[in-house]
């Protein structure tokens, strides 16, 4: 056990942590737009729109997410027409190129979160909300929306703590996160488990503050 | 579509090798996973806190760690760790260690520790009756295992178990970084030597959807199965 190693490389990993919380947050909040969008997609009554949508989710969660992060990093890159327009500025960055990976990753999978929590609010609400002569639109983001973020809470959490893990795919197109800078550590040193140790650990720490979070947020949204 | 040309002129038998290898690696490593989770469940599931707490440790350690750090640690990691335990019994030689058995390893753990949760969730879903009715007529307590909880439980944990292969089917595509030629490492051969990575990398992300569409096929077969009687 090198415990000057893990001195050492402690504050290096804690620096790339911060590269690995600014993408878990930005593909995050991206991530939770796309998914109440395709949400709301697949409850619409229009077949054509409904299964454009579900494709989108079926795609996304039945790929992994290593090929949808080479597909757009090495893959877009190729056409031409792509090239010319002002979408290069930001597909030519690895950095942005991981986002839109995450992004629309966890889109997918909050997709079908959030329509399954939509789905499970049950129909005298809504109908409540009706009789009442509330407005459309309130009644969406005053009723349902709220309700359903309580219905996903839980599901979601697990969906932080993927994209959490996720995120360590970012150092296969360049970028120095946490698994980048561990990696590259590990292979400097051959200390492995020593380095496992110190990322690992500060993994662990982030999905334990996460968890909790998510405990915390799902007993201030309960009704009791 | 010449790309896609078996023989020396195209990719198309590399990748098809390369899909069979993906196969063969998920299943080598879920049925390491069973193994690992035959292990763990019964510490989960003890009533003593040690045990448990072995139990524990394993299931969030692997669970909250990225699958590409643990496929590191084992990358670099397993060879030396094999070497020290060999040099114990006087074996002082180098030893190398194939990217398949480093790759079926890494994920099996990944997978047996999902495999854990699922089993633990399973047994504790079965009525507590059970347990108690077989106890009364004096079953022995394996054939209690085997005969009445293992059949009650596989039926409870098989919808859990098939995204479980789900996610080891998806996590295999990670072990292309220790250069193990399946699906993802095969794309990235072909994409680097024919500059087309938008076509083969989209390619590589339909076999994927392949996949995962038979197996998914399969499952709910083998789910009917398992539900009949109720």
């Amino acid at each position: 056990m090198d415990l000057e190693l893990m001195t050492n490389s402690f504050p290096k990993l804690l620096s790339a942590t911060m590269v690995t919380l600014k993408l878990l947050s930005v593909s995050l909040i991206i991530g939770l737009f796309i998914g109440l969008f395709f949400a709301i997609l697949r409850m619409n009554k229009n077949l054509f729109i409904n299964k454009f949508a579900y494709g989108y989710s079926y795609i996304f969660r039945g790929t992994p997410l290593l090929v949808q992060i080479f597909i757009i990093y090495f893959g877009l890159g190729q056409i031409e027409y792509l090239r010319s327009t002002f979408l290069w500025v930001v597909l030519k960055e690895p950095y942005w190129c991981a986002i839109i990976a995450f992004s629309l990753n966890t889109g997918a999978y909050t997709s079908e979160i959030l329509r399954s929590a939509f789905q499970t609010i049950k129909p005298g609400f809504i109908e409540a909300g009706k009789s009442l002569g509330l407005p459309r639109k309130f009644i969406f983001y005053k009723i349902q929306i709220p309700i359903a973020i309580k219905q996903s809470l839980p599901a979601y959490g697990n969906e932080i703590i993927l994209m959490l893990k996720g995120t360590s795919l970012a150092s296969t197109v360049t970028l120095m996160d946490l698994t980048g800078v561990a990696k590259y550590i590990i292979s400097t040193t051959f200390k492995p488990v020593e380095v496992f140790i110190v990322a690992g650990g500060i993994y662990l720490f982030m999905t334990f503050v996460i968890h909790n979070f998510i405990k915390y947020l799902e007993k201030k949204f309960s009704y009791q | 579509m010449e790309l896609l040309a078996f023989g020396n002129t195209g990719w198309g038998d590399e990748l098809f090798y390369a899909t069979l290898m993906t196969l063969a690696v998920s299943i080598t490593a879920m049925i390491i996973g069973f193994f690992f989770a035959l292990i763990f469940t019964p510490l989960k599931l003890s009533k003593h806190k040690s045990l448990n707490l072995i139990g524990n440790f394993y299931t969030t350690v692997v669970r909250g760690v990225p699958e590409l750090l643990i496929i590191y640690l084992l990358f670099f990691g397993g060879s030396g760790a094999i070497m020290y335990v060999a040099s114990i019994f006087g074996y002082n030689q180098y030893i190398e260690i194939n990217a398949f058995i480093t790759g079926a390893f890494s994920i099996g753990i990944i997978s047996g520790a999902y495999s854990t949760e699922v089993f633990r969730g399973a047994i504790q879903s079965i009525d507590k009756g059970q347990f108690e009715a077989s106890k009364t007529l004096g079953i022995k307590k394996y054939v209690q295992f085997y005969k009445i909880i293992l059949p009650q439980m596989l039926r409870l944990a098989l919808p859990n178990l098939s995204n479980v292969w789900q996610i080891t089917l998806k996590d295999t595509s990670l072990i292309s970084v220790t250069g193990l030629v399946e699906i993802m490492r095969q794309s990235y051969i072909a994409a680097g030597s024919t500059r087309d990575p938008l076509f083969f990398y989209s390619f590589a992300a339909v076999l994927y959807l392949l996949l995962t569409f038979f197996s998914m096929k399969i499952i709910n077969k083998l789910e009917m199965r398992y539900s009949r009687g109720f």
